[in-house]
């Protein structure tokens, strides 16, 4: 192994130990729940507003183009995995079922386009609150 | 009457395609100008230049 070999690898940022602290956890339940808040809690404002910014962003226009948000059901696979990614959206997702806000059924195509950005915007949302858990334990800055 | 907002396939896949790439900048990436690099080639290159090609691809296979 060459001299340049090893001090590139030398170079290249280490994951420090994952801790699991009280922070990293209200990180991930607060970025769940309202969008771009574990990122806000950690003082990463920019971050955090481009994230929220987008989610609900992406929530409202599905919302717009009357898109369905699922109900916990256990029938057809879709429908399943469309609750899944909704409930990912956390406080919008509850906010959504309490105020009974989407559409009933997906009989146009925009309903369907809005019915997929509901479902995004709810697994955009798990990426952005692990991405805020992952700050708090240190493995990213 | 419940009025819904009507955007062709093309715009809703635009828009799609913008704060998806945000969120993949931001959640990815571990610098500032990482992020924008790395949002930038989603957006361009694998979101709008995958959605041209498909358009494409989906042209020849009709004609």
């Amino acid at each position: 192994m060459t001299k340049t070999e090893t001090d590139t690898s030398a170079a290249q940022p280490v994951a420090t130990g994952a801790a699991f602290t009280k922070m990293s956890a209200l990180a991930l339940v607060v970025g769940w729940l309202i969008p771009g808040g574990g990122h806000f809690i950690q003082k990463k404002w920019i971050r955090g507003f481009l994230l929220m910014g987008s989610v609900v962003a992406m929530f409202a226009i599905g919302l717009a183009m009357q898109g369905k948000i699922y109900q916990p059901n256990a029938g057809d696979l879709l429908d399943i995995l469309g609750f899944i990614g909704d409930f990912g959206a956390g406080g919008l997702y509850i906010l959504g079922r309490t105020l009974e806000w989407g559409g009933t059924s997906i009989s146009f195509a925009a309903a369907d386009y809005g019915t997929k950005y509901i479902v995004v915007a709810g697994l955009l949302n798990i990426m952005s609150a692990v991405d805020a858990y992952h700050i708090a334990i240190g493995k990213k800055q | 009457m419940i009025l819904a907002m009507q955007i062709s396939h093309f715009t809703a896949a635009a828009i799609f395609a913008f704060f998806v790439s945000i969120v993949f900048g931001i959640t990815q990436r571990n610098t500032p100008r990482e992020m924008v690099r790395c949002g930038a080639i989603h957006f361009v290159g694998w979101f709008m230049g995958g959605m041209f090609l498909a358009g494409w691809v989906m042209w020849l296979l009709h004609h």
